[in-house]
């Protein structure tokens, strides 16, 4: 933790050119110089930053490999401050993965693979790549962290068990194409993120980045509204238009400890409880004659 | 049938939008999708109607009006009014404009089949006009902005590689009365927004007229069944009548071909829109 206390984090709500990683890792570096000159220390790009989103077939040809030499690129980011950007990361076994990597000095420090991957709708990534098997939070200078990409943050357990880690910051990259008309200012998707998010700050009292894409492929839009919330669920900074933007907040991560005083929701847990009755639920849902 | 009273009555609710909303996401939509690929113009064909007034707005606010196009193709039974309209909006925009006139070509080409009837007259008409605005974005170096709103592209109701065809359409996902709601919010002159819809293949012709239904009515079906997957019970139990659910659903299955690339006879393991699969705005 910094000496006092105190943290700018940045969400970077940037536009990412679709299977072209050399032009979006130029930008990288542009919107690193500008989170710099902020005093930001640490900066979040959205879900797959480094390639665009609705890749396709481009998955194989936009991968990565952690020990291959675009690492080498990536990690250079990291050098004046902590960095979390999205990639597609190839396993030696050739298996691909929607990835969320935070890089700090100069060193990988965790990587995310998504677990959840939307095969609804819109949304094909199951054809395409495969899921993480894991949440695990990691230690940063500034805390216990964990990370959620997009999708992730849809099925409450991830969040859950993240905080059962004692986090004091969940992270979420995320790239939401905008839909859902109504006469409501924003669209549908905006206000469901925004509910989301903020039930989750203040459910686990905790700090949540949620740092999503503008821009637009193949007609969808990608709607922003990235947005720092405080463990009690306050939004501290948002970007509620879709253009582009840096994010700037800066956190009391203080703030962790006090709500959790006030708000003691996580020392009350029954995490025991809760895994004997999500054991027999699942066993009376599994072993159940039909 | 009477005026389709685009703007008198209540919008169905579910169908309400908040018009600045989607109105800045048409321009940026339109903005993005033009520049990204090396682009700074767009050309349309101008009807006079509401969905190509609308465009031709979007496309001006997004682009400035020096670079928009409008092509305003005429046969020599189309209602005059039309062709004035088109002008209102050519000068309250301050778009580029060109006139041609399509009867010569037509005229020509069914001197040889004169026994062709109006269907096969309009369709042919709507693809001469398409093959001029596809040549003139290439003397005017633009992309062709598309016009079908959600209902005719549900229903069907256009002419595949006609009126149809387009690099980007801002308003595919549009019902009907959406397009009604952000064509006024817009400024598009109220006397294009209230008027009958028309293909305008003759003068007098009205869409709600040929198509047997009113917009608003066949909207508010459509919404039910496509955005809101209803079943037909369920459409029925809502009101609507057994018949009229039946020819919908009909109509939007018969066309789905409109909807699709051309069926392409697989051989190979990796065949073009099957297996291999890449995102139109690939490298962009």
């Amino acid at each position: 933790m910094s000496a006092d206390g105190q943290l700018t984090v940045g969400l970077a709500q940037i536009d990412s050119a679709l299977g072209d990683r050399d032009r979006n890792l130029a930008r990288h570096r542009q919107w690193v110089a500008q989170a710099v000159d902020a005093g930001v220390k640490l900066l979040v790009f959205p879900e797959l930053s480094l390639t665009g989103y609705f890749l396709r077939d481009l998955v194989v040809d936009s991968a990565i490999r952690l020990d291959g030499p675009a690492m080498k690129d990536l990690l250079s980011l990291s050098g004046d401050l902590d960095v979390v950007l999205g990639a597609i990361v190839e396993e030696p076994d050739h298996r691909y993965f929607n990835a969320s990597l935070y890089l700090s000095r100069g060193e990988l420090v965790h990587v995310h693979r998504k677990v959840y991957l939307p095969t609804y709708g819109m949304f094909d990534e199951q054809r395409y790549l495969a899921s993480g098997d894991r949440f695990r939070s990691f230690k940063t200078s500034y805390g216990r962290a964990g990370m959620l990409v997009c999708e992730d943050i849809w099925h409450l357990s991830s969040a859950y068990i993240l905080s059962l880690e004692g986090v004091d910051m969940i992270i979420c990259p995320s790239a939401s194409p905008g839909r859902g008309l109504s006469i409501d200012e924003r669209l549908g998707t905006a206000e469901s993120y925004n509910l989301v998010c903020r039930t989750y700050a203040q459910f686990l009292t905790t700090f949540f980045l949620y740092c999503n894409r503008v821009g637009y492929e193949d007609g969808a839009n990608f709607w922003g509204g990235s947005m720092v919330i405080g463990p009690n669920g306050d939004i501290l900074a948002q970007e509620e238009d879709a253009d582009e933007a840096l994010v700037v907040a800066t956190l009391d991560l203080g703030d962790v400890r006090r709500e959790r005083l006030a708000n003691p929701l996580l020392r009350d847990e029954r995490v025991e409880l809760t895994i004997n009755e999500m054991r027999r639920a699942w066993h009376e849902r599994t072993r159940k004659p039909y | 049938m009477s005026a389709p009273a685009s703007l008198t009555e209540p919008v169905f609710p579910p169908l309400a939008i908040n018009p600045e909303l989607v109105r800045k996401i048409l321009v940026r939509f339109i903005q993005n999708e033009v520049q990204k690929v090396g682009y700074e113009r767009v050309v349309l064909g101008l009807s006079g109607g509401v969905d190509s007034s609308l465009v031709a707005s979007l496309a001006s606010q997004a682009l400035g009006p020096n670079n928009v196009l409008a092509v305003i193709m005429p046969y020599k039974a189309s209602d005059p009014k039309s062709r004035s309209d088109a002008l209102q909006v050519v000068q309250q925009l301050g778009i580029n404009q060109l006139e041609v006139d399509i009867t010569p070509q037509i005229d020509a080409y069914f001197e040889r089949f004169p026994d062709a009837d109006q269907r096969r007259r309009g369709n042919k008409m709507a693809r001469e006009r398409m093959t001029i605005l596809y040549d003139q974005s290439s003397g005017f170096r633009a992309l062709v902005i598309g016009t079908s709103n959600k209902t005719e592209l549900l229903l069907g109701y256009g002419t595949i590689y006609g009126d149809m065809a387009s690099a980007l359409n801002p308003v595919g996902d549009l019902y009907k009365t959406q397009v009604w709601q952000l064509a006024d919010a817009v400024g598009v002159p109220t006397g294009i927004v209230q008027k009958a819809p028309s293909a305008d293949l003759w003068s007098g012709q009205s869409d709600e007229t040929e198509l047997g239904f009113a917009y608003r009515m066949v909207d508010q079906l459509l919404y039910y069944l496509v955005d809101r997957r209803y079943s037909k019970e369920e459409l029925s139990r809502l009101g609507f009548e057994p018949a009229f659910i039946d020819d919908i659903i009909r109509r939007v299955r018969d066309n789905q071909y409109k909807r699709r690339l051309p069926v392409i006879a697989k051989l190979s393991s990796r065949t073009v829109d099957q297996e291999f699969r890449y995102p139109r705005d690939w490298g962009h």
